[in-house]
């Protein structure tokens, strides 16, 4: 997909109808996802409004913004949980409009969500082959049956689903009931989940929160593992800054539903609108 | 090779399988010895269709995680469809085509029931399907309850209230029980296959966590769907051979009672535990039928009462501790353990042997 407009946003020319990030990086780049002035209403209540944005394939791209901004509601968007009310979102080229859930993830999203939600009487392993479903091609009769094909089908998935969990060494935890995982655990089998349906955006909504520091800092480092490994792109959602600002190429700041500010982590620290959303405004005196 | 035969002999579905088989064996021979009372005779029939209903009810229920409260509807309309088919076939056919036949249709035809009555229940969740499912039950119970067939060459075998006059196909025990094997063999080893497999671990999944299943990829309609299909069909089976062991058959008997027991069988069982349907099913079965028989009059309330102590028990942590101890499993467990363990001594021994020398 090429971009032909280009709008002034602020001090910029930022390609039109996206949302580029960092344009001079991006243009070129054919994006994984774009978002096309995204809009959704609650009843009365704009939750987000005009909300752009295009993530080029394996950038990590970084959703900011306080406490009540929309975050939650634009991945909630991006995945088709909500439908927009206004506004589009393509990826890969291909637009994801009336599409379900399940449909979005197969065109290539995964999430993980912010209270955690994983199949919690399933064992570990299970966890890791439900997000295999899509990519087995075992039938009813074979399922009913565990002939035609069954063991070799199972067998290939245990071994995907071990290799993934290897990844993030967890291959030892694969037949515990995922209900019984120590905290961090879960968090990484809810993004190791999300993996294994081999996606190509991959959404993280909090994944350091409740975190200490050194295990944040190993989920930076994971995350980048994810990226370099997979080479997808990785969009988080996040409170901690210094892992937002030290693993994010680009940010999108988010308050009240809109879209306050883009850039890389450094335009974004200096950006005064930013700091006046966190913070609030300096009085003049 | 040792490892392997043991998780094979540990593997549940073997164990589930072999028990059941065990029984019916021991079942046959009694029957076809003519051994058996006259009261096991009567029971073998309901027993096994309890233990298939139940089986398929705990599909929907354990697995796929929603209350159906309807599953003697789906039952009813299998027996009646397939009843009907072998009474018109009765002159034609042998016994041996024509009953697997009728379970056939009687199953399609519950199915095609259970499509339909899926199709609107997606869109509802918890307490809401419960009640359009116990809404359906008694739909289908009371429109067969009125329906009658007046003229062609099946003229007054259905009347109504008065029931579907099955004396044609009537057939005894000894005639149904191979039937009734395969029906609950079958039964029991798709369910259980289907659960370790990637559709059953989908239904899970969709139990466990709806929303992480829909972003996981999973056709939560679909799905749905079929285990709703596949319990009506299930049932509709064993519906079928319900039908022809008794010689009248009345709507009535299979209302919202019916489908409360069935649940309770499955509550007790274990949600998602086919071998546990499959021993509730036997124990609730005779418990009221047998056992409390000598109360007479106060059966149900003794019934009731003992439903309640095992639903206390159910919830005791001591008697949880107790009934882990004595489990089957572990038993088995033991067992192993303690032969490969002596097998590790010894060859550990033979090692320390071999070191000495």
């Amino acid at each position: 997909m090429s971009h032909k407009e280009y709008v002034k946003e602020g001090s910029r020319m930022v390609p039109y109808p996206s949302g580029a990030i960092v344009p001079e990086r991006d243009l070129n780049k054919t994006p994984v996802l774009e978002a096309m002035h995204l809009g959704i209403d609650f009843g009365g209540l704009t939750a987000v409004d005009d909300f752009s944005l295009t993530v080029g394939p394996t950038e990590i791209a970084g959703l900011i913004g306080p406490n009540g901004a929309g975050k939650t509601t634009v991945f909630n968007l991006l995945t088709n949980v909500y439908h927009p009310t206004r506004g589009n979102i393509m990826l890969n080229g291909y637009t994801t409009a009336g599409k379900t859930t399940a449909q979005v993830n197969q065109m290539g999203v995964a999430r993980t969500f912010q209270n955690i939600r994983l199949f919690s009487n399933l064992s570990v392993l299970d966890n890791v082959k439900v997000g295999l479903h899509n990519e087995m091609k075992e039938n009813l009769l074979s399922a009913m049956t565990h002939m035609f094909g069954y063991k070799k089908q199972e067998k290939q998935a245990d071994e995907r689903a071990l290799e993934l969990l290897d990844f993030f060494h967890m291959s030892s935890l694969a037949y515990d009931e995922a209900g019984s995982l120590p905290y961090g655990a879960q968090r990484r089998l809810e993004i190791v989940r999300a993996l294994a349906t081999s996606p190509k955006i991959l959404l993280l909504d909090e994944p350091a929160a409740g975190m200490n520091p050194s295990e944040t800092f190993e989920l930076m480092e994971n995350i980048r593992r994810i990226r370099d490994t997979f080479g997808i792109a990785v969009m988080l959602i996040e409170h901690d800054m210094k892992l937002v600002m030290s693993i994010c190429e680009g940010i999108c700041v988010l308050d009240h539903g809109k879209v306050i500010a883009k850039g890389t982590p450094e335009e974004i620290k200096a950006n005064t609108r930013v700091i006046e959303a966190y913070l609030g405004k300096k009085t003049e005196e | 090779m040792k490892t392997n035969l043991k998780q094979k002999l540990l593997n549940k579905t073997a164990l589930t399988m072999s028990g059941i088989a065990l029984l019916y064996l021991v079942l046959c021979l009694m029957v076809y010895s003519g051994m058996a009372s006259r009261q096991l005779l009567l029971v073998i029939l309901p027993i096994s269709c309890h233990i298939v209903l139940a089986v398929s009810l705990n599909l929907v229920v354990g697995f796929l995680g929603e209350l159906s409260l309807g599953h003697a509807g789906f039952m009813s309309v299998g027996l009646f469809t397939g009843c009907l088919v072998s009474i018109a076939t009765v002159d034609v056919l042998p016994m041996a085509v024509r009953i697997p036949l009728s379970m056939i249709i009687g199953g399609v035809a519950a199915a095609a029931v259970g499509l339909v009555v899926g199709l609107p229940a997606l869109r509802l969740k918890g307490d809401y399907l419960a009640i359009v499912t116990l809404g359906c039950g008694e739909i289908i119970k009371n429109v067969i309850n009125n329906l009658h067939i007046k003229k062609g060459p099946l003229a007054g075998v259905l009347d109504g209230a008065l029931g579907l006059n099955t004396k044609t196909i009537y057939s005894n025990i000894k005639q149904l029980l191979p039937f009734l094997i395969v029906l609950v063999l079958l039964v029991v080893w798709v369910v259980l296959n289907i659960q370790k497999s990637r559709h059953g671990r989908a239904i899970m999944a969709i139990r466990d966590n709806r929303i992480a299943a829909e972003a996981t990829g999973i056709n939560v309609t679909y799905y749905k769907l079929m285990v709703f299909i596949l319990a009506a069909f299930f049932a509709g089976m064993a519906g079928v051979l319900y039908g022809h062991g008794f010689s009248i058959i009345k709507s009535a008997e299979f209302g919202y009672n019916f489908s409360i027991e069935l649940l309770i069988i499955v509550v007790f069982g274990g949600m998602g535990k086919v071998h546990g349907s499959v021993i509730a099913a036997i124990l609730l079965y005779t418990l009221p039928e047998i056992v409390l028989r000598e109360f007479s009059d106060y059966r149900m309330l003794a019934y009731s009462i003992v439903l309640i102590v095992i639903m206390l028990l159910s919830e005791n942590r001591r008697f949880k501790e107790w009934k882990d101890s004595v489990s089957l499993k572990k038993l088995f467990k033991k067992m192993f353990k303690s032969k490969t363990a002596v097998a590790v001594t010894e060859t550990d021994a033979k090692e320390g042997g071999a070191d000495e020398s």
